[in-house]
C-alpha cells in the first residue's frame, strides 16, 4: 500500500514527462538506420483484404503498407488536418473549370510488386471501383464521392476527375487511406481478387499469413519513394485483448500497437519501461454522442433533450475524464483543431458548454419543470466496451442525476447494441462518430435526417438541416463552408437539439523507444504505411 | 460388444442433429447481421445497399428453413462452406486452429495425470496426515483458481523476474510456430498455458483419485490381498488404483474435450491462435456458419470422447461388459 502511494505520483510524473517529451516540439532528427523488423500488435483482423470494401483500421494495420494511394496526409506532418501530400502523383493540382476538374500527373516508373508498371489507368480503375462499382461489387465509400462526376486517363500518366459541382469535400476524401491503388489487369481478371489477394505498389511486399495470428511483409527494394522503406520487413500480429497488448510491449515481442492505449495502460508501460517507452499523444477524429429518440416521448419535446445537454458538464469531464479513458478535448460537431470548428468563444454561446455550469444546470431543470417531467427517468443504451463507452456512459449518468434525472443504464455486446441502434429501440443512446481523414464537410453527415443519413440514429427529419448540408458541400469558399458549419452546429447542438456532442477521443501511443519515424496522426487509420519508420537499435 | 458399439455410433446421429437444431435457432436470435457489423464496424458511412448486397451474398435474405436444411446438407457432406465473416473455407480456418487447441490439450492432459494420480494416490494412502492436508490445500486451490488469471500471473511473474534477474523483461512468444519447425520456440510459448490449465485440470482429478482410490481401500478384496502378505505398493498399483481409475478416466476425458474449444480466456490471455479463440470471435461477428461448424466440432469431439471413455472402462474394468 504504502508503496503504491509513492509510486502513483512518480509514475504520474512520468508518463507527464515522457508526453511532454513527446510534445516539446520536434526532436533533432537522427538519419534513419535500414533495416530491421518492426513488430506491432493489431488489436483486430480484418475480414477481407480488400480496401475499397472494409472499414476497420484492422485493414489499415497490416495491409496500408503493400499499397500506395493517389495522395495521402503528409507523413511528416499527419497532425495537420489539411495537410495532403502526392504518393502516386507528381505534384498536388491546382483546380480547374472552377474548382471542377483536377487533373493528376502521375509518377513514371512505379511498379507492382509484381513487376508490372502502375499507369494512370490503375488509378482510373481502383477509383471507379471505389466511386462507381460494378455490379455485385462492394464499396464502402461511395458516399464519400458523391461529387464526382467521372474519372478517366487521357494517357498513361495523366488522371482527371471531374466533379459535379466544386467541393471542398472533394481532396480530403481522395487521401482516404484505404483507396489503395490496384492493377487494373488483376480487377479485370476478377473484380473481387483484392478481397483475397495481395498485390500493390506500397513499401513492403506480402510476405504471408496465417489467419489470427500474423500478416507479415517484407521490403519492396523497387518502392517509388528512393531509399525508402527504412525496414527489411515487419510483422503485424493480432491480439485482442489489452492486457497482452501491452505485455507484449513490455516484454518486447511487439515494439508498438498503433490503436491508441488508455492512460492507465500508458501509466503501467512507463512505469515498467523507464525511458525504454516514448509516449505520443494526439485529439482524435473519433467521438461519442449521446442521441435521444425523437419519437419517443418525452424526448420528442426538443425542451427535454436541451436539459439533457445543459446538465453535462463538457469542461470538467474533460479534466476528470482523460485521467482515465481516451476521452479529452471538448468541441462542436467539427473535429476539434479544424479551420472548421468551433473556437472556445463560439463553444461557449452553445447549451451544454456554457462555461457556468451551475447556470447551465439551473436552465436545465427549469426545462424539464416546464416540460411537465421534472423527475425524468429514462434508459440510456450503450455499447459494452470499456474505453471509453462504458465510462463516458457512467459520466452521463452521474451528469444527469444532478438535475434530478435518473437513468438506467443498458449495456450490449456490439451485435445486438447496432440491431437497437437501427431499430431505434430505446430512450436515448450513445452514439458514436469516427473517421479515418478529417474531412468535416462529410463527416458531419452523421446528424442529418434519418432518410438521408445512413448512421443518423436520432429518427428525425430536418429539411432545413439537410439543406445547409447540401450548401455547404457545394461551396469551395471557406469563409462560406465555416459560416454555414457554425448554422448547422447551432441547430443540431441547440436549436433543435437532435444530437449531442460528448467529448472528443484522445489518442495515447506508447511505443518502444527504438521506433523511430513514425508520428502519431489525429485517427488511427492514417500515416500507416511505414515507409519512413525506422529502427534505432 | 459390437452391438454395443454401432448401439452408441448410431445414438451419435440425434445427439448431432439436436445440437445442430439448437445452434442454429440460438445463433438467429441473437440481434444484429454479420453485414451490418462488417461494413459499419469501423462507424464509418455505409451505402445501404452494400449492406443488402452483402446479405444477398451470404444468403441471409433466405428463409430460415432453407437455410437450415442448407447447413444440415452441407453438414452430412462434412462441407462446412466459408466463414461469412472472412469468405474463407471453414476448414481452413479452424485446420489453422485446431493443430494448436490439440497440443495445448494434450500437453494440459499429460501434466494433468502426471500431477493427479500421483498426488491423488499418496493423499488416499497418506490419509489425514500433513502430506493429505497439503495435497488438499494444493488440489483446492487449483480449483478456486481460474487457469486464465493463473495465466496472467505466470506472465507477470516472469516479466518482473527476468527483468530484475537478467535486466530485461522476457513474455512467452505471442505468434505460434509450429512443433516441428521450431520445438524450442514453440514450446517456450505452449508450456505456460499448459501449465496453467493443467493445474486446475490437475485439481479436479486429483480430489477424483483420492476419494475414489479411499473408497477401493475399504474393499473386501483389498483387504484380502493385505491378510495374504502382498506388500502395500503392490496392492495399490495392481489392485486398487487400476478400479479407482474408472471416475477419473471420465473426468479427463470430459476435461479433454473441453479443452479442445473451451480455453476461450486463457487462449487470449497467451495469444494462443487457437479455436477458443475463433470461437468468441465467430460469435461476436455474427458469423453464422464459422460458429455453426465449430460448435458440430466440438460436439463431435464430446461424443467421440466420451464413446472411447466408455471403451475405456472395459479395459479397465474386466467385469464391464456392454450388453
Amino acid at each position: 500500500m504504502k508503496l503504491s502511494r509513492y509510486l502513483r505520483p512518480v509514475s504520474i510524473a512520468a508518463v507527464t514527462a515522457a508526453v511532454a517529451i513527446g510534445f516539446s516540439g520536434p526532436p533533432v532528427q537522427a538519419a534513419p538506420k535500414q533495416g530491421g523488423t518492426l513488430n506491432f500488435v493489431v488489436p483486430d483482423e480484418p475480414p477481407s483484404w480488400d480496401g475499397h470494401r472494409e472499414t476497420t483500421f484492422a485493414l489499415i494495420h497490416p495491409f496500408a503498407p503493400f499499397y500506395s494511394l493517389l495522395i495521402k496526409v503528409n507523413p511528416e506532418n499527419p497532425s495537420s488536418p489539411t495537410d495532403f501530400v502526392c504518393d502516386l502523383c507528381t505534384g498536388m493540382p491546382t483546380p480547374a473549370d472552377g474548382g471542377k476538374t483536377y487533373t493528376f500527373e502521375i509518377k513514371q516508373g512505379v511498379k507492382f510488386h509484381d513487376g508490372t508498371p502502375l499507369t494512370a489507368h490503375d488509378i482510373v480503375a481502383s477509383f471507379n471501383k471505389i466511386i462507381f462499382p460494378p455490379e455485385g461489387t462492394t464499396s464502402a465509400r461511395i458516399a464519400y464521392f458523391v461529387m464526382v462526376e467521372s474519372v478517366s486517363a487521357p494517357d498513361d500518366h495523366t488522371v482527371v476527375f471531374k466533379l459535379k459541382y466544386p467541393s471542398g469535400a472533394f481532396i480530403p476524401a481522395l487521401a482516404t487511406p484505404f483507396n489503395f491503388i490496384y492493377s487494373k489487369a488483376k480487377l479485370d481478371q476478377d473484380i473481387r481478387w483484392y478481397e483475397k489477394n495481395v498485390m500493390g505498389s506500397g513499401p513492403f511486399k506480402f510476405a504471408g499469413r496465417e489467419a489470427g495470428a500474423y500478416v507479415r511483409g517484407e521490403r519492396n527494394k523497387d518502392f517509388h519513394v528512393a531509399g525508402q522503406p527504412y525496414l527489411d520487413g515487419f510483422e503485424a500480429i493480432f491480439s485482442n485483448k489489452q492486457a497482452v497488448q501491452v505485455q507484449a510491449i513490455r516484454g518486447d515481442r511487439a515494439a508498438i500497437q498503433f490503436r491508441g492505449f488508455p492512460p492507465k495502460s500508458t501509466e503501467d508501460l512507463v512505469n515498467a519501461l523507464g525511458k525504454d517507452i516514448t509516449v505520443q499523444e494526439s485529439d482524435w477524429n473519433c467521438v461519442l454522442l449521446f442521441t435521444p429518440n425523437h419519437k419517443k416521448k418525452p424526448f420528442d419535446d426538443v425542451r427535454v433533450r436541451r436539459a439533457l445537454t445543459l446538465a453535462v458538464d463538457r469542461w470538467g469531464g474533460s479534466q476528470n475524464l482523460s485521467r482515465i479513458a481516451i476521452v479529452k478535448a471538448v468541441g462542436g460537431v467539427a473535429f476539434p483543431g479544424h479551420p472548421l470548428a468551433a473556437t472556445k468563444t463560439e463553444l461557449e454561446q452553445l447549451p451544454g458548454y456554457w462555461p457556468d455550469i451551475n447556470k447551465s444546470r439551473a436552465e436545465a431543470k427549469r426545462l424539464l419543470q416546464e416540460a411537465g417531467v421534472p423527475g425524468l427517468k429514462f434508459e440510456l443504451s450503450n455499447r459494452a466496451v470499456d474505453q471509453p463507452y462504458t465510462i463516458v456512459g457512467t459520466w452521463l449518468i452521474d451528469q444527469w442525476r444532478q438535475i434530478g434525472v435518473t437513468v438506467e443504464q443498458k449495456m450490449e455486446p456490439t451485435g445486438p447494441f447496432y440491431a437497437r441502434l437501427r431499430s431505434a429501440d430505446f430512450d436515448v443512446t450513445v452514439d458514436f462518430n469516427c473517421q479515418s481523414v478529417i474531412n468535416p464537410l462529410l463527416d458531419i453527415g452523421k446528424f442529418l435526417s434519418e432518410d438521408i443519413g445512413n448512421e443518423s440514429y436520432g429518427a428525425y427529419v430536418d429539411r432545413d438541416l439537410d439543406k445547409m448540408f447540401e450548401a455547404m458541400n457545394r461551396t469551395s469558399d471557406e469563409a462560406e463552408q465555416r459560416k454555414l458549419m457554425r448554422q448547422f452546429e447551432k441547430r443540431v447542438l441547440d436549436e433543435q437539439g437532435h444530437s449531442f456532442v460528448t467529448l472528443w477521443w484522445n489518442r495515447i501511443i506508447p511505443h518502444r523507444s527504438y521506433v523511430k519515424g513514425w508520428k502519431i496522426s489525429p485517427s488511427h487509420y492514417l500515416n500507416q504505411d511505414l515507409a519512413n519508420v525506422w529502427l534505432d537499435k | 460388444m459390437y452391438q454395443y458399439v454401432l448401439k452408441r455410433l448410431l445414438l451419435m446421429i440425434p445427439t448431432l442433429l439436436g445440437a445442430a437444431l439448437l445452434v442454429f435457432l440460438l445463433l438467429r436470435l441473437v440481434p444484429g447481421d454479420v453485414c451490418v457489423l462488417r461494413m459499419t464496424g469501423g462507424a464509418g458511412y455505409v451505402d445501404p445497399k452494400a449492406i443488402a448486397l452483402c446479405r444477398s451474398e451470404l444468403g441471409l435474405d433466405r428463409s430460415y428453413v432453407v437455410q437450415f436444411l442448407t447447413f444440415i446438407w452441407d453438414f452430412v457432406r462434412f462441407d462446412f462452406g466459408k466463414s461469412m465473416w472472412t469468405g474463407r473455407p471453414i476448414t481452413e480456418e479452424v485446420g489453422l486452429r485446431f493443430e494448436l487447441s490439440l497440443q495445448i490439450a494434450i500437453m494440459a492432459t499429460i501434466t494433468a495425470i502426471m500431477l493427479a494420480i500421483p498426488l491423488g494416490t499418496i493423499s488416499a494412502v497418506k490419509q489425514n496426515t500433513w502430506i493429505d492436508y497439503v495435497v488438499r490445500g494444493f488440489s483446492i486451490a487449483g480449483i478456486a483458481m481460474p487457469s486464465f488469471w493463473l495465466g496472467i500471473l505466470i506472465i507477470l511473474g516472469l516479466l518482473i523476474t527476468t527483468k530484475s534477474v537478467f535486466g530485461s523483461p522476457w513474455m512467452p512468444p505471442i505468434k505460434y510456430v509450429p512443433i516441428w519447425v521450431d520445438p524450442l520456440y514453440n514450446l517456450s510459448m505452449t508450456i505456460f498455458p499448459a501449465l496453467a490449465t493443467g493445474y486446475r485440470y490437475s485439481a479436479v482429478a486429483t480430489r477424483m483419485t483420492r476419494s475414489a482410490l479411499l473408497e477401493v481401500l475399504r474393499e473386501d478384496y483389498v483387504r484380502t490381498a493385505r491378510a495374504k502378505g502382498l506388500v502395500q505398493k503392490l496392492i495399490i498399483r495392481r489392485h486398487a488404483l487400476r478400479n479407482a481409475l474408472l471416475p477419473v478416466v471420465t473426468i479427463i476425458g470430459i476435461e479433454f474435450a473441453f479443452l479442445m474449444g473451451g480455453l476461450v480466456v486463457t487462449e487470449q490471455v497467451f495469444n494462443l491462435n487457437g479455436l477458443g479463440k475463433l470461437f468468441v470471435a465467430s460469435v461476436s461477428n455474427h458469423d453464422y456458419t464459422m460458429t455453426q461448424a465449430l460448435v458440430m466440432l466440438v460436439v463431435t469431439i464430446f461424443v467421440v470422447t466420451n464413446f472411447v471413455v466408455d471403451i475405456i472402462y472395459a479395459w479397465l474394468d474386466p467385469r464391464i461388459r456392454y450388453k
